[in-house]
């Protein structure tokens, strides 16, 4: 059969290409260790405990540390999709290259998300260690922290992706900061839900990252409970949504 | 050879918002054949060219490649098509050979099978001590070769080459021309867009001379010669800056007449003949040139204007 499942080839060129340049797999985890560090160690020392929304009493590092493991996912899965994948769509042409093959845009969105996963899913998993010696994960629950590390990255992945598509010069990611910064302070990374007016609290539970942060939370501290399961297909149905919307416009874009 | 059809284009158009690229071109292309769009600047070749590589889709008319149709079967399309775009198009974050494996395995070849195809083709393409390079540091012309090597990794049945010398000096052209008819004695079928009457006339079976989305003329170089041009061609140069003034002087040698700028082209049959008719006028030009008439002689008689290189 012609063409099955080719985005193991755009997968294979990004393996390919990054074993030149492996130290960039540094710079993307250090950020919410960072975090972790100064806001919830240093900040910790002044609160000790918080409430979470579910009623729990827990240190405030040991709060913030399954947030900063959800924004960590974040972090990895935009850097690949938005920069990267730009410069490969308007400079490099590298998919122009693999249009002229069998392959269809559906692969090259396929291909790039499941890249940028297997980064941002490592530097996921590092931070759990780091946040397991610290002694920050509470419960066995935290065993399926890392595949939803992997769902909160594929739904920013996909949207970051589809997104990048309308993007025309480097200025616009600015855009793109425009909305990953608000969301990574208020989607209840430092603080819980609570603290927030009833208005701006259903603005909140519309933020991609206050789901994953749910997600996180909720398994490393053990406190699961039947909201998890919504939270998750809010990020699947968006991992989804930017799939098909980021394929539809590779094909604009390129098979002009 | 079966003369099995390839290629069938009827009505082909191709427009982009309001701008007609291609403007209902009919084309038919034969397996093993070695088919040119000869054309200027804008002729609308590469945007034929990409719609037969199922790469742009087709604004009306109809197109059907191995009897398949690329808007419904592009991935079965490509899958036996070799494409050779105009621009160099090369991975730069890969090295030489990483380009062909990668490309290969997009086509259904193993590990294996990528390696051994990379290797014959990076000796075809006379790059195999560069294999490990980077891309980037390649010359224009390596980089050329390589390109065209890509487009050969899946053994195409057709291959597609859109300016494929453009950027090569002339040894480098004349090995390339080398290597495309011994493909096409293998029984790959060619199609080449060229500005170069030379290349058109050296590789072609048959052609079309595009011009402003249309198609002007078609036939083998030779038709093509015959139909538009004489056999011969006396150039006629003067100490002048503007030749037109000289036309009169010139009149009745040969059948016709075009004025350049920088020269007057005088069509005869008999050349030998045309030339000493211009001797015994006592004109005295600074130099007359008898030739062969070419496909440019063709070119400037269908569309009054010289194709440049
Ligand atoms: N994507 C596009 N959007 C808008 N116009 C385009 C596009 N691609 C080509 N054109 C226009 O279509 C016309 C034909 O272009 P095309 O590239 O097919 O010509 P060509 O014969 O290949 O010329 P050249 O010899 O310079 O390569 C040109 O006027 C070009 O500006
Ligand atoms: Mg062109």
């Amino acid at each position: 059969m012609v063409g099955y499942a080719l985005w193991r080839f755009v997968l294979l060129r990004d393996v390919v290409a990054f074993r030149r340049m492996w130290w960039l797999f540094l710079s993307g985890f250090v950020e919410p260790v960072f975090y972790l560090f100064s806001i919830g160690i240093g900040l910790g020392a002044l609160v000790q405990t918080v409430t979470t929304d579910q009623g729990m009493v827990v240190s405030y590092a040991a709060f913030v540390a399954p947030a900063m493991l959800a924004a960590s996912a974040m972090n990895g899965a935009i850097a690949d999709t938005t920069y990267n994948f730009f410069f490969k769509l308007r400079f490099a042409k590298t998919y122009d290259t693999m249009l002229a093959t069998p392959a269809r845009p559906w692969d090259i969105a396929v291909g790039e998300i499941l890249w940028s996963l297997i980064r941002g899913g490592t530097y996921s998993a590092i931070f759990f260690l780091v946040a397991l010696v610290m002694g920050f994960v509470e419960s066995w629950w935290a065993v399926l922290a890392i595949p939803a590390a992997l769902l909160i990255g594929a739904a920013f992945a996909a949207m970051g992706m589809w997104a990048t598509t309308y993007m025309t010069s480097w200025k616009d990611f600015e855009f793109i900061n425009l909305v990953i910064q608000p969301m990574f302070l208020f989607s209840a990374t430092f603080f819980p839900l609570s603290v927030y007016p009833e208005a701006l609290q259903w603005l909140v539970r519309l933020m991609p990252l206050y789901h994953g942060v749910e997600i996180q939370r909720g398994l490393l501290l053990g406190d699961v409970h039947w909201g998890l399961l919504v939270s998750a297909a809010y990020l699947a149905g968006l991992a989804g949504l930017g799939l098909w919307g980021a394929s539809r416009r590779i094909s604009q874009l390129l098979l002009t | 050879m079966t003369d099995t059809v390839l290629l069938t284009a009827r009505d082909l158009t191709k427009r982009f918002g309001d701008f007609t690229a291609v403007d209902g071109i009919d084309v038919e292309v034969h397996k093993g054949e070695s088919f040119g769009f000869l054309g200027p600047n804008g002729a609308g070749k590469s945007s034929t060219m990409r719609m037969i590589g199922g790469v742009s889709p087709v604004t009306s008319g109809e197109l059907s490649i191995f009897g398949l149709d690329p808007a419904t079967h592009g991935p079965q399309i490509r899958a036996r098509l070799g494409n050779c775009p105009q621009k160099d198009l090369l991975d730069e974050e890969l090295s030489v050979q990483e380009n062909l494996w990668v490309y290969g395995r997009f086509f259904g070849l193993s590990r294996k099978e990528v390696r051994e195809r990379a290797t014959e083709l990076l000796e075809f393409a006379q790059l195999s001590e560069r294999r490990g390079d980077k891309v980037e540091p390649l010359s224009g012309g390596m980089k050329r070769r390589l390109v065209i090597a890509r487009s050969l990794i899946n053994n195409p049945e057709l291959l597609l080459l859109d300016e494929p010398t453009t950027g090569l000096d002339p040894q480098a052209r004349h090995v390339l021309w080398d290597r495309l008819f011994r493909l096409k004695r293998q029984g790959v079928t060619l199609i080449i867009t060229t500005h170069y009457m030379d290349e058109a006339e050296q590789l072609c079976d048959r052609l079309v001379v595009m011009d402003k989305g249309r198609i002007a003329a078609e036939g083998s170089p030779r038709d093509l010669i015959v139909r538009y041009s004489t056999r011969e061609v006396v150039e006629v140069r003067f100490d002048t800056d503007d030749h037109s003034a000289h036309a009169d002087s010139l009149g009745g040698i040969g059948e016709r007449m075009e004025v350049l700028p920088d020269r007057i082209l005088l069509y005869a049959d008999d050349g030998d003949a045309a030339g000493s008719a211009v001797h015994s006028r006592e004109l005295a030009p600074l130099s007359v040139l008898v030739r062969r008439s070419t496909l440019e002689d063709v070119f400037l008689h269908l569309t009054g204007r010289t194709l440049v290189d």
